[in-house]
């Protein structure tokens, strides 16, 4: 498939699932958020552990089914690879969002927050690619 | 119950969406952060298809006083934008320059079984869990 289309496709599909979530359970698509409260809120640990869990399976039925290789990994050294994670941990919890929650579901909200965070992480990731493509690289 | 099937078959469709559209390959989303060298835009078209379909099927569910099969709707209530929002927004996207990852795709790689996602998501929840324990050990979660 093309892969502007396989990314529409699948940018499609995540609008999809948030749709899902807020519209029959009142619940943001929000990973971190989910990855959070599976670790420190047992009450409502369930929900977020099957999101978690489906988010698994939805990745290896795309490649079961349609025959595409798996990616392969990152050969970034380890160090990178730990203070990548750290970071991206971090940095979610600080500012209450990633990708899903602030990106694709604030966005869809037109919050000011989202919108505002969604630009700084773009804004200081391409900033990093940069550097560590075009200056140490 | 019914919050668990909702879950796992929307978290099913997020992670198919994750994958056909390359988000859980890191060189894609180096390629895509890229914006000063070969940039590869595709990945825009992912967040735009994303944000325009929430953006019109968030309208039209918050018409409704609650949710289909909840009792109410759980949005976020703080407007601050403030320097917790902006530094961790920050922090974030570096690290997610340095490797390619964010919080879902690290997630969904992990059905691949690379010992690199496991790292990498084992580094994500303990910079999480410094984050509380080191600037809000008294909350609450």
């Amino acid at each position: 498939m093309n892969t502007y289309l396989a990314a529409s496709i699948g940018g499609i599909f995540i609008g999809l699932s948030a749709t899902i979530m807020l519209g029959l359970i009142g619940r943001i698509a929000g990973i971190c958020g989910m990855i959070n409260g599976v670790l420190e809120q047992p009450s409502e640990r369930n929900w977020r552990l099957l999101f978690l869990l489906g988010l698994l399976g939805g990745a290896y039925i795309f490649h079961s089914f349609t025959s595409t290789p798996i990616p392969l990994p990152n050969d970034a050294p380890l160090l990178q690879m730990i203070l990548a994670g750290l970071l991206v941990g971090f940095g979610t919890r600080l500012g209450n969002g990633c990708t899903s929650g602030h990106g694709i579901c604030g966005m869809g909200l037109s919050s000011m927050r989202s919108i505002t965070a969604t630009l700084t992480f773009m804004a200081t990731g391409f900033a990093t690619v940069f550097f560590m493509r075009h200056i140490l690289g | 119950m019914k919050n668990g099937i909702v879950s796992i078959f929307a978290g099913a469709l997020f992670g198919i969406g994750l994958a056909l559209s390359g988000m859980t390959d890191t060189s894609k989303v180096i390629g895509f952060l890229d914006l000063f060298g070969a940039w590869d835009p595709t990945l825009i078209f992912v967040m735009g298809f994303g944000v325009a379909t929430t953006f019109l099927s968030f309208k039209f569910i918050l018409r409704s006083p609650h949710p289909l099969i909840s009792d109410r709707f759980y949005l976020p209530t703080t407007t601050d934008i403030d320097y917790r929002l902006i530094t961790g927004s920050a922090l974030f996207g570096i690290g997610w320059g340095l490797y390619g990852y964010c919080p879902g795709p690290a997630i969904a790689s992990l059905t691949y079984g690379q010992s690199s996602s496991f790292i990498f998501v084992t580094a994500l929840v303990v910079g999480s869990i410094s984050q509380r324990v080191l600037m809000d050990p008294k909350a609450s979660s």
